[in-house]
């Protein structure tokens, strides 16, 4: 046997699913001297792995996962490990079946085949279920199940062939050693390792494998309950592990699946039983395996009557009964999306953490292109462990959003649907006056952030039809037509936005303009007073943000970004700044506090509490500088997101009562209205055809594609410059597009409204996919109260981004007529922005 | 005849894994364990299932345990026992002296034909229980029984000694306590799982009486460690594996 190692380039903890898919990728990429370390035996050494049901339903409302879950799929394809057997989501109500329309809606766009049976189709593939209870189903021929351990092993084989990896089982990480902030030695009970990297792919122990390093991984190990029934004569008459298609019983939060002769029924219905990782029993003190914990029967009484009225037939056959009972242990995350990447407190100790089976291999591989290649080919950030805020690494608000968030496992979830848990955690200085002006909050970032306002619910009767009210009640949840109402008002008017929630950096010192420069593709070599609006880009010229930032001095800039990417996007800087200290980041999120001023009318609601020159010739578009207030000193930066002439207003959080104050008794003569982030993120944007990060704005797309290229390139390098070159150059692939909704009327006579991600098709009803394989979906959409139509944009190849050209969108099991409004960025409304200059 | 069967169980901490005790070495730490029937008993309620299933009549399980003992009587029920009946006591101090006493007075006037015991518990092991509570009641009684038959109120009844089988023929009523392997407990089914949740479990008092059995501690005997060693892998282990059972003295 091989000598332990001293030293290695990486050290992977964890040989689950994770850990030996990602040394396979590691190694593939040309990584060498990697250590695979894991307490337990191989190759079942006791986490998730060893007991997960192993099956993979391809089709995911969010882009990501379903592209990680499709790549998985392929890898375990390509070892010979998956077993297609067909899976089929079942509704017992009507609710359930308008959710099928939009799961195929998510099908179409993301390319994978499903199709609405009824319930004799249903009965026809799995002839036990009694499908008198069932009203219709959603079946996707894809689903397969896979054997995860023997695709770990064959993993680790490929890895070891490749003379990459050494591989220590029965070895427990003790401790891990950092040094001026990175990883440099990890602890075993067999000797020290020395290494560059480490990466913890622990499962449920990876909070207390990282806070060896001092980092957070901020899950919480929870219970999820199976088991087995058997045996059962029908499935003893037929091959393999699988025949029949695995049924979720999505309603009751259930699935059953064949397991050769068995049936699993496992459950996300019961109460959530979370642990702490430091409560997991030992190898030694459990029965079966670690993160299989004692059944608890009581917790899964209501679901054996479920799933006996769902498969009455073949749960009571003679002589079958429940030969397995566990409760799996499974790893829960606040927002329900995996954790990766290189933790914000430690360099070069990596999080592959809160990934299930059916993401393992594709997260693997996506991971290892990251760290070796500097940006994975799928884009991750919704899964980047920088993206929580201090709040939301705490274990309150894991607990509670994992509490919260494990029952809507096979739920309903709205698009905009809020926590419950865990509320009120950052709120901004205006706070209790939106209150008092019935303010509905919405959370960002653990922020609560005023969507709307009720006290604007006169303005209806005034805007009549204008506001485009909804009939349909899935559009109307989480909505108002008040937003509209706001928006139209605005555009009349003068609104106070808050964007308190902003995340604000300030990169100083005499390196500070080098730096900056080297990291935005913007030229920020500028007199100071100038606001510069910027993409970040990553090495292959793909998004990694869009901001802004003021050059306040000489050496010091002022970098706002917005709340949801905040942390991400300050780790991004972080990283780059030069290591000799010349440049300083310091947040000031929490300092500053800010409101939007922005209509007609914004001008004069300014100038009436400020002897400060803000005409247009005094105060110039993309200009900042600080101004008095009514007594109140704050820095104004007149840019807008909503397309209208105005500021934004920052001042010192103590002040931003009085803030609030002034401007909202200097706007009363003026008719001013407080209008919420509706309007901001969407209604107003929207019009003006302004990209979001995360959602036009995204790694798989680059600049030239979304129609933001500058006729002049900056002199300075930056971070992806060669890669933007060459796509200021070529073809683009895609064009960002502005769609406006033709006509809304569904086959019922009711109006309905998209509400993001749903595919567009070509007039014949087929999907459309740019040449790099991209499928054109609804990236942002939202009314457009002041160009009358409901608003898209999209991604289309050239030939479909015309505009006048004709195309269909799907929404909710319908094909509703669109028309290209715009190809490229020329704002819908206003298209010459005179508002904006005025 | 019918039979009117009790078959009396124990909750015990299930095993498999490494135990560890308490602080004050009294009790075993089970906050990782969970627990069962202790498996001589499970093979006891198979049992009287299996007989009663043959010559129809009642069963009932009976245990003496804190209240959360009932999740074994309804595990009893869920394999298709009919009723279940409780001596629910908070105290943990119940050696088999006072044990087998409470049982005893709980099942003097039941009319049972067979009381069946498992052999010895799987936490404790005293080999007590079923012995004392034949004795008090006066009944014949026949330990570590691997098989029984039952016909015209006699029951024959096997358990094996050296090489070979005992034989005992006892009239009924009586108390057999059976051993492991005089069946294959069936698993419970999703019908019985619910009608065990419905159940109602008649709940006793035991009034308590002192036994003669003084806990001191508990030790943990040393664990027996195993030793694998690798031969090879394929072919090449062959001459490895000749040279092994040749040392064996079996080749």
């Amino acid at each position: 046997m091989a000598a332990f190692p001293e030293s290695a380039k990486a050290v992977v903890v964890g040989a689950g699913i994770v850990g030996n898919s990602l040394v396979h990728h590691l190694a593939r990429l040309g990584w060498r001297d990697l250590v695979l370390l894991d307490k337990g035996a191989l190759p079942n050494p006791g986490g998730s792995t060893g007991h997960a049901s192993n099956f993979i339903f391809p089709v995911d409302h969010s882009k990501e996962m379903t592209a990680l879950t499709r790549d998985s799929t392929n890898q375990y394809i390509d070892l010979g490990v998956h077993t297609v057997s067909g899976g089929i989501e079942v509704a017992r109500n009507q609710e359930r079946l308008e959710e099928f329309n939009r799961r195929m809606t998510s099908s179409i766009s993301w390319g994978e085949p499903s199709e609405l049976l009824t319930p004799a189709q249903v009965k026809d593939l799995v002839p036990y279920i009694n499908e008198e209870i069932v009203v219709g189903a959603f079946y996707t021929p894809g689903v397969g199940v896979v054997d995860s351990l023997r695709a770990g092993t064959l993993m680790r084989e490929a890895a070891q062939s490749l003379g990459a990896l050494t591989i220590s089982a029965s070895t427990e990480v003790t401790g891990i050693d950092v040094e001026n902030g990175r990883v440099r030695r990890v602890h075993t009970d067999k000797g020290p390792i020395e290494t560059e990297y480490v990466f913890v792919c622990c499962g449920v122990w990876s909070p207390r494998i990282a806070t060896m390093a001092g980092a957070a991984i901020p899950l919480t190990p929870a219970v999820h309950q199976m088991i087995s029934v058997g045996p059962i004569p029908l499935f003893e008459e037929t091959p393999g592990e699988i025949f029949f298609p695995i049924v979720r019983d999505v309603d009751t939060n259930m699935y059953e699946r064949q397991n050769g002769s068995d049936m699993e029924v496992g459950s996300y219905a019961h109460r959530s039983i979370l642990m702490d990782p430091d409560e997991i029993p030992s190898i030694e003190e459990s029965a079966l395996s670690p993160t299989e914990l004692p059944f608890t029967s009581e917790d899964f009484d209501v679901q054996l009557e479920q799933a006996l009225e769902l498969m009455p037939e073949i749960l009571t056959v003679e002589g079958a009964g429940i030969r397995h009972a566990i409760n799996g242990l499974l790893s829960l995350t606040p927002d329900g999306m995996p954790i990766l990447g290189e933790t914000p407190e430690v360099k070069n100790l990596w999080s592959v953490a809160a990934v299930w089976i059916k993401e393992g291999p594709g997260i693997a591989r996506a991971v290892a292109e990251w760290v070796v290649e500097g940006a994975s080919e799928i884009d991750v950030h919704g899964a980047d462990i920088a993206r929580f805020h201090p709040g939301q690494r705490e274990q309150r608000h894991v607990d509670a959003r994992a509490s919260e968030g494990f029952n809507k496992t096979y739920g309903i979830v709205h698009p905009s649907e809020q926590w419950e848990s865990n509320r009120n955690v950052r709120v901004s200085p205006f706070h209790p006056r939106e209150q008092e002006l019935g303010a509905v909050f919405f959370e960002t970032a653990g922020w609560e952030r005023p969507w709307w306002y009720e006290s604007n619910a006169a303005l209806l009767e005034e805007y009549g039809d204008r506001v485009m009210p909804r009939e349909a009640e899935w559009e109307s949840r989480w909505w108002s037509p008040i937003v509209n109402a706001e928006h139209l008002a605005m555009r009349d008017r003068v609104a106070m936005i808050d964007l308190t929630a902003f995340h604000i950096l300030d990169v100083s010192g005499p390196g500070a303009l080098e730096a900056l420069q080297h990291i935005a593709l913007g030229e920020l070599d500028v007199e100071p007073g100038r606001v510069v609006y910027t993409p970040i880009l990553d090495h292959n010229g793909g998004f990694k943000a869009d901001l802004t930032i003021m050059r306040l001095e000489p050496e010091l800039f002022r970098i706002v970004t917005g709340a949801a990417h905040g942390m991400a996007d300050r780790k991004w800087f972080s990283d780059r700044l030069p290591q000799d200290g010349s440049a300083q980041l310091t947040d000031v999120t929490e300092d500053w506090c800010t409101v939007g001023v922005w209509g007609p009318r914004a001008r004069d609601l300014v100038a009436s509490v400020t002897s400060d020159d803000v005409s247009h010739a005094g105060f110039r578009f993309a200009r900042c500088r600080e101004v008095e207030l009514g007594g109140v000193r704050a820095l104004a930066s007149r840019i807008s997101y909503v397309g209208e002439l105005g500021w934004e207003i920052y001042a010192p959080m103590a002040n931003g009562a009085a803030l609030w104050d002034v401007l909202w008794e200097a706007g009363q003569p003026l008719g001013v209205v407080p209008a919420g982030i509706g309007v901001y993120g969407t209604t107003g944007r929207i019009e003006k055809g302004y990209r979001a990060y995360g959602a036009e704005l995204e790694s798989e797309y680059n600049v030239a594609e979304a129609g933001m290229t500058r006729p002049k390139v900056k002199e300075h390098d930056f971070v992806g410059k060669e890669a933007y070159l060459r796509h200021k150059e070529e073809e683009p692939a895609a064009i960002m597009s502005t769609l406006t909704v033709d006509d809304p009327t569904s086959s019922s006579g009711v109006k309905r409204y998209m509400l993001g991600r749903e595919p567009i098709l070509t007039p014949d009803g087929e999907r459309i996919v740019d040449r790099k394989g991209r499928p054109s979906y609804v990236t942002s959409t939202g009314s457009g109260p002041s160009v009358g139509k409901h608003v898209l944009m999209a991604y289309l190849p050239p030939e479909h981004a015309v505009e006048g050209k004709q195309l269909l969108v799907q929404y909710m099991g319908e094909r509703y007529p669109v028309t290209v409004a715009v190809a490229g960025s020329t704002p819908l409304f206003d298209p010459e922005n005179t508002r904006v200059r005025s | 005849m019918t039979l009117n069967v009790a078959v009396c169980i124990k909750r015990v901490p299930e095993t498999g894994a490494r135990i560890t005790l308490t602080a004050d070495e009294q009790e075993i730490d089970t906050s990782y364990l969970g627990f069962t029937i202790s498996p001589h008993e499970e093979c006891a309620v198979e049992e009287a299932l299996r007989l009663v299933q043959l010559h129809g009549g009642t069963t009932t399980a009976v245990t003496l345990g804190p209240p959360a003992a009932a999740e074994q009587l309804r595990n009893a029920v869920a394999m298709g026992v009919e009723s279940a009946l409780l001596l629910v006591t908070e105290r943990s101090d119940w050696d088999p002296q006072a044990t087998a006493a409470a049982l005893t007075e709980a099942l003097r006037d039941g009319g049972h034909d067979l009381l069946l015991f498992g052999n010895e518990s799987a936490d404790s092991g005293g080999y007590q229980v079923g012995i004392r509570v034949a004795h008090a009641l006066g009944l014949p009684c026949v330990t570590g029984v691997k098989h029984i038959e039952i016909a015209d109120g006699t029951a024959t009844v096997r358990r094996e000694e050296g090489g070979g089988w005992e034989i005992f023929e006892v009239t009924l009523p009586a108390v057999l306590t059976v051993k492991e392997g005089i069946n294959l407990p069936r698993y419970a089914s999703l019908p019985g799982r619910l009608r065990a949740k419905k159940t109602e479990i008649a709940l006793v008092e035991p009034a308590w009486r002192e036994g003669d059995l003084r806990k001191q501690r508990l030790v943990v005997p040393e664990e027996q460690g195993s030793h694998v060693e690798m031969l090879g892998d394929g072919r090449a282990a062959a001459p490895r594996i000749v040279d092994v059972l040749k040392e064996l003295g079996v080749a």
